[in-house]
């Protein structure tokens, strides 16, 4: 039974396993590589993708929940770089190995979404399920900080 | 400079095949779209580290992984310092395995010490060639040409030709000989904080990873392997894990079995369905109990002679106050954030491989030896790496990613997961050393005897293991006494490289007992190092400088406590000053004030980062778990119990480095031993509380 949803913005259908959970569906079925595999328990964030606007965790998401709902990867969070939080990302030059900043920068729209004018308390809450083992977590902080002016000045979240 | 020039186009036309027309990790430049990535495949090698393009793109060759570090960037400043191109027409390719780029290996924060000079040699000499094709094509002296942002300048006529439009000319001119480099006040790129050339492509899921490899009809693999180590399969009953959908083959390997599949969740799946009956072999019943115990024993006997100065013995004897204590440090695992991988391509005349790795050159030996094909015929594609910390210089991975590859005639990738990385890592050694010191009457250290009961690193040798002991020998002072033993404990748990190695745990146990000194003598711990460090200028500025920065001696609030520590590794002198606090017996870690001597800072951005991830890693040491064994198994296996630094628990950190003309030291290693003394020591003068075992665990 083929599994549809919209991946970022476009229709698209899976003959998969339901139970196929949508990071491994992502990164080998359809070649989107850019959510990542960290831990596959849920422990790190790698893999965070939005689910109808929600940041997800895609390793602990069976691919057949996501039915008829919105996949946004990092791939499709703008076609060019120019979200602000990754604007924000690449003025505060974030990453470092960056194999966890995929995840780190979904969840972080995420936040903005619901929380524009987040606190660092709120970030820390926010972001306590992303591992960096780089440990740009201030760095972090501070890109969210930024994003949430570029948004407020009038780039779109 | 006496290079061979890799035939590029040959090179990047065979990966192009290879990868289905994707250009897979070859390119790093941020946002190459297709058609330019065509137009620089038209680049022209002006020797190994610069080619150029007729499109005035300019390829710089990286022979350094990227693993966090900023090497892409700060290599290429080297180059370009040199070089005269504009910064923007920069684009990285990582070097393939050929002697023109020598030993290809990435550890003991040596890109940029290594390179200093060698880069510098590169810029300088491609500059000269497009600087004497330029005036062959004018018929001038060279004399009167000068390179000026990826252009030739005739500076009597005011003509210019850019780099693309001599690349071809240069490209067949001999290699001159080593131009004189400039001197540092001409530089304009190196000293300042250039942002990271990786960035775009690691903000928008396009940079490519080892796991992210994706070759036509690639297959994908993951590997049971012995629950103990060196155990070895007896049997195994396939059925159920054949019968899951997706799965192709399931092979035995010498690490256990393999499982190739369509996907990595089938793979996985069908792993989880395996029968395998192991012989457990010779540690089946290693456990930490048994191991502290060994250690326990083994340090009742004197060890191998490591270092001797004066006359410890007879100075602890006359001492007028004499500390002995016991210092424990546990092995731990690397945990980089993406799991290891590797993906493997063998037929009957050729072995390619593609890994995230910190060691290309033994990565290629590996691939040859295990595939039977001549190393002149694998080949190795370096891609980003998430993570190294030493796991990576192993290529133990690399070698089970082409035994699984000889199984079928397609590529395959070999995923690692979690667990797997944890459990079957090499880990960074336990520890165990007794410390005795005295101090004189006026309350001055003038002892210190150190027997350290340790494994190897995995070197094998008899006798002191040097890494070993590292930090406790050498160490940063002056110390009129000093005897260290060491005694090589062997445990069958497999050791190598962790970021800082030796360092990581004895400059904890050092840093640390020399507080317990300078308490005992009731002097100050910063007045305790000053004096011991007369013969260290470097050291001492460094120390000052994040004394001063942190406000060392300035009241703290209630409750709130400073500690100091000090390390010279890698090349590099480095103080930190941690602020902490203590509730509930919890340990919050305020602030980190950070002070380095490394030289010449070539992108100081870089440093302030690398410091910071550096101090991460150290606090997670510090304060987070351990790797235990029991029954010659590894008892944690995922981030639930292998708990790292989160984002609420960050310090804050500050950065401060002194200015130098030295060569560049080492930074990726400079911040990690200093971290668990600076903060077990900020916790003492807290609380009265002396921590002597890592992790750190009160009440």
């Amino acid at each position: 039974m083929p599994i549809d949803f919209t991946l970022n913005g476009k229709r698209q259908s899976v003959d998969v396993p339901g139970t196929m959970p949508l990071l491994w569906v992502l990164r080998d079925t359809i070649g989107l590589t850019g959510t990542k595999f960290g831990c596959g328990v849920g422990q790190c964030g790698a893999c965070t993708v939005q689910i109808d606007g929600q940041a997800t965790k895609s390793c602990q998401t069976n691919v057949s929940t996501v039915a008829g709902k919105r996949v946004t990867t990092i791939e499709g969070l703008s076609v060019d770089r120019t979200h602000p939080v990754q604007r924000a990302w690449i003025e505060i030059d974030v990453p470092q190995c960056g194999y966890c900043q995929s995840g780190q920068i979904m969840a972080a729209a995420a936040l903005l979404q619901k929380t524009p004018k987040p606190t660092d308390a709120d970030i820390d809450t926010a972001m306590q399920g992303n591992i960096c083992r780089c440990a740009t977590y201030r760095a972090i902080r501070q890109a969210i900080h930024r994003a949430s002016d570029l948004t407020a000045k009038g780039g779109a979240a | 400079m006496s290079v061979a020039v890799v035939n590029r186009r040959q090179f990047l036309k065979s990966s192009a095949a290879a990868a289905g027309g994707l250009i897979v990790g070859l390119r790093l430049g941020a946002a190459l779209a297709p058609e330019a990535a065509e137009a620089a495949a038209a680049a022209l090698p002006l020797n190994a580290f610069v080619h150029i393009g007729t499109d005035d793109l300019v390829t710089l060759i990286i022979h350094k992984s990227e693993m966090g570090q900023g090497t892409v960037t700060s290599l290429s400043m080297l180059l370009a310092e040199e070089l005269e191109c504009r910064w923007e027409s920069i684009r990285n390719e990582f070097a393939p395995v050929t002697p023109a780029y020598g030993n290809l290996g990435v550890y003991g924060s040596n890109s940029i010490r290594s390179s200093w000079q060698q880069l510098r040699q590169a810029g300088a000499t491609a500059r000269e060639i497009l600087i004497s094709a330029a005036a062959q094509q004018w018929g001038v002296n060279r004399s009167i040409c000068r390179a000026e942002k990826g252009t030739v300048v005739n500076t009597t006529s005011g003509a210019r030709l850019t780099y693309g439009a001599l690349a071809e000319a240069a490209s067949k001119l001999p290699v001159p000989a080593a131009p004189t480099l400039k001197p540092s006040s001409a530089f304009k790129l190196i000293g300042t904080s250039v942002k990271r050339l990786d960035t775009p492509a690691k903000v928008d899921g396009s940079a490519q990873f080892g796991l992210d490899v994706r070759l036509p009809n690639m297959l994908y693999a993951v590997v049971e392997r012995s629950p103990v180590f060196g155990g070895k399969v007896v049997s195994f009953d396939a059925t159920k894990a054949n019968a899951v959908p997706g799965v192709k083959q399931v092979v035995q390997v010498s690490t256990g079995v393999a499982v190739i599949a369509d996907n990595t969740w089938a793979a996985m799946e069908a792993r989880r369905a395996l029968a395998v009956t192991w012989d457990e072999g010779a540690n089946a019943n290693v456990s930490s109990a048994g191991i502290r115990d060994l250690f326990v024993k083994l340090s009742g006997q004197p060890g191998a002679e490591a270092r001797r100065v004066g006359d410890a013995a007879t100075a602890l004897a006359s001492a007028a106050k004499r500390i002995e204590a016991v210092y424990e440090a546990p092995y731990l695992a690397h945990a980089p954030m993406e799991p290891l991988n590797c993906v493997a391509h063998v037929t009957s005349t050729s072995c390619e491989v593609w890994a995230s790795t910190q060691a290309q050159s033994s990565a290629r030996d590996i691939a040859a030896r295990t595939s039977g094909i001549a190393p002149a015929n694998v080949k190795v594609n370096t891609l980003f790496l998430g993570g190294g910390f030493g796991r990576r210089a192993q290529v133990d991975y690399i070698g089970e990613a082409v035994e699984v590859a000889k199984a079928v005639s397609v590529p395959v990738k070999v995923t690692w997961s979690r667990e797997d990385d944890i459990r079957h890592d090499l880990y960074r050694p336990a520890s165990y050393v007794k410390f005795s010191g005295g101090i004189d009457a006026a309350g001055w250290p003038v002892a210190i005897t150190a027997r350290v009961t340790c494994p190897s690193f995995g070197f094998g040798r008899g006798g002191v293991d040097s890494t070993a002991v590292e930090g406790i020998t050498p160490n940063p002072y002056e110390i009129p006494n000093l005897l260290v033993e060491y005694q090589r404990a062997d445990t069958g748990i497999p050791t190598t490289y962790w970021r800082s190695v030796g360092y990581s745990q004895n400059t904890f146990f050092m840093e640390a007992f020399l507080d317990e000194l300078a308490a005992a003598g009731g002097k100050d711990p910063v007045e305790v190092r000053r004096r011991l460090l007369a013969g260290s200028p470097r050291m001492l500025a460094a120390l000052n400088l994040a004394a001063s920065k942190a406000g060392w001696g300035t009241p703290l609030p209630a409750g709130r406590g400073r500690g100091v520590s000090l390390v010279n590794n890698i090349g590099s002198f480095t103080a930190q000053i941690a602020e902490v606090s203590v509730e509930a017996n919890t340990v919050h870690v305020h602030k980190i004030v950070c002070a380095v001597d490394c030289g010449v800072v070539v992108n100081p951005a870089g440093v302030a980062s690398q410091i910071v991830s550096g101090i991460g890693t150290g606090l997670s040491a510090a304060l987070k778990d351990a790797i235990t064994i029991d029954h010659g198994r590894v008892v944690q296996g995922n981030f639930n119990n292998y708990r790292v630094m989160r984002m609420n628990e960050a310090p804050e950190i500050e950065v401060y480095w002194v200015p130098s003309e030295n060569a560049p030291g080492g930074i990726g290693e400079a911040s990690t031993p200093g971290v668990a003394p600076a903060v077990a020591n900020a916790i003492f003068a807290a609380t009265k509380t002396r921590v002597r075992v890592l992790p750190i665990r009160l009440g």
